[in-house]
């Protein structure tokens, strides 16, 4: 799939996670996601998609196994990940624009190259108008938007990205969709991404990884070969379609114990 | 803003009208009853008291306001350390919980007389009553807003790298300031309460001088039962001052953001 010496963005071998003395959350699981990848991660409730990220973010480590981030152990390769959550996470005392600057601010980076990074970004994702307003007057898309632009602050090269549009209605999640591909075009990211939406994992990414539960692991993958750039158009094609079917398929039959049973068509 | 105003106004005259009914009932009570002045006053008896007296009453009002202050201030400063100690580990709240709750058991009322023996007659006890009175609303509020932060936010602060320090001057301790107020809010009530409870037992050093405790003690013992009832409305007066400037300086740090002190400004965004 790669050459052998060029170090992917994530490599998780056979790992297992239990969290205290409980069942497994992860056992035997195995990734890799080459460095410009948008990889999804789609499966039932339980699966531990989200137990995947807090791994490679390095917030909890594993019970057995190993995760390298770009070669590194997950704790010293933070300075080139970004995390965004599935709510905002925004700090409510703070501006828009000094919410955006937070992790430049954390890593001492001097104000004047931070206001002019905040401003910048704040322009990309279309929100510099409200800059001075502070959280609870923005809607719940916009939130996103401006953890967002936190996100990016950073220039990370690896973004993990936890169902960030699950609680945003419809409308909103598809323009956000569309406005993560621009941005990942421009910016060459990795991203790893977890969600419950069929429709957006195809329409983001170019592999798609269907986890089954108990314990979690890789049930199958699917490459997604779409045209790019993707434009809402694509939403509406039969190819887009055609993969929805197998992908939704799969995911059913990622439910059913040992994921034996495959649904005959 | 405008609806705003109006219905405080309403919410003013309201208050008044109990007000000016809870007069007359007064009255009444004195008329139909025939209650002795020493046992009940009238209020007109009060209101004459109040402005006849009313210079050693505003030394009175000065006194115990400097105590409850005093005592409050203290309490703030060092019940936000405290906090900021118990936020650190669960072991440190586990050891050091249990007397904090004495701190609220204990009645100060049997402790007062120790700290007057301790510290000596005087104003400096009385502020040390109202500081230990108010103390534990405040560790108690704080404590629980710091350690009470969203875990995904500690996530993204662990994601920055950012030291512990960081993380607890930019995101526990601003995190926990609504519910700092909220313990200083209830604190300035309870430090008036102290301050007057320490001054019935601390005396004066000068006959008929003290604070509102003192006065009132020294009231009752000449049965000048209007003057008594006129230090207590200034007792409660005092009680209303602090509880106000409190929730002002509260709007006035949390009203970008906070829900609690926010007022009608809904006209202020877009």
């Amino acid at each position: 799939m790669m050459a052998d010496r060029v170090v992917p963005m994530v490599e998780i071998e056979n790992v297992a996670k239990r969290y205290g003395g409980g069942q497994p959350v992860l056992g035997g699981f195995s990734l890799s996601v080459a460095k410009g990848e948008f990889v999804s991660l789609i499966g039932p409730s339980g699966c531990g998609k989200s137990t995947v990220l807090k791994l490679i973010s390095g917030l909890t480590p594993p019970s057995a196994g190993s995760i390298r981030v770009d070669g590194m152990a997950p704790r010293d390769a933070r300075e080139i990940v970004s995390y965004i959550f599935q709510d905002a996470t925004l700090l409510p005392w703070r501006t828009v624009e000094q919410n955006v600057g937070l992790g430049l601010e954390l890593e001492g980076v001097a104000r004047p190259t931070r206001e002019q990074k905040t401003a910048s970004l704040l322009e990309l994702v279309g929100l510099a108008h409200v800059a001075k307003s502070y959280p609870r007057q923005l809607s719940g898309g916009m939130k996103m938007r401006v953890s967002i632009a936190r996100a990016l602050a950073t220039n990370p090269r690896l973004l993990l990205m936890d169902e960030p549009f699950a609680a945003l209605d419809e409308m909103s999640r598809d323009r956000l969709n569309e406005e993560i591909l621009r941005l990942q075009a421009e910016q060459k990211w990795t991203a790893v991404f977890v969600t419950h939406s069929v429709a957006e994992a195809i329409f983001l990414s170019t592999r798609i990884v269907v986890l089954a539960p108990n314990p979690g692991r890789v049930h199958a993958e699917f490459a997604v070969d779409l045209p790019v750039p993707r434009t809402a158009v694509l939403r509406d094609t039969p190819e887009f379609d055609a993969l929805a079917v197998k992908v939704s398929h799969t995911l059913r039959s990622a439910l059913t114990p040992e994921g034996a049973v495959v649904a005959s068509r | 803003m405008k609806p705003g105003v109006k219905r405080q106004l309403v919410n003013a005259v309201n208050a008044a009208a109990v007000f000016v009914a809870l007069l007359v009932l007064w009255q009444l009570v004195l008329w139909i009853f025939r209650v002795p002045s020493y046992m009940l006053p009238s209020p007109w008896a009060v209101a004459r008291a109040f402005v006849d007296r009313f210079s050693s009453i505003l030394i009175a009002l000065e006194i115990t306001s400097e105590e409850s202050a005093g005592g409050l201030i203290a309490s703030v400063l060092v019940g936000v350390l405290v906090a900021l100690i118990f936020a650190q580990s669960r072991w440190v709240r586990r050891m050091l919980y249990p007397y904090t709750l004495l701190l609220q058991t204990v009645p100060i009322i049997a402790i007062a007389p120790l700290i007057l023996m301790w510290v000596g007659a005087g104003t400096a006890s009385v502020a040390v009553i109202a500081f230990i009175i108010s103390l534990a609303p405040v560790i108690f509020n704080t404590t629980q807003g710091l350690i009470s932060v969203d875990e995904n936010l500690v996530h993204l602060f662990l994601m920055y790298n950012a030291s512990p320090s960081q993380i607890l001057f930019k995101l526990r301790l601003p995190h926990a300031v609504p519910s700092l107020f909220v313990g200083i809010r209830i604190a300035s009530g309870i430090s008036v309460i102290g301050a007057i409870t320490g001054e019935l037992y601390a005396g004066s050093s000068r006959v008929g001088v003290g604070g509102l405790g003192y006065s009132i003690l020294y009231a009752s013992s000449q049965l000048q039962t209007d003057y008594l009832f006129a230090l207590v409305v200034a007792a409660t007066v005092l009680g209303f001052a602090f509880f106000f400037l409190v929730m002002f300086l509260e709007r006035y740090f949390l009203h970008n953001w906070h829900e609690s002190a926010r007022m009608a400004d809904a006209d202020s965004d877009s």
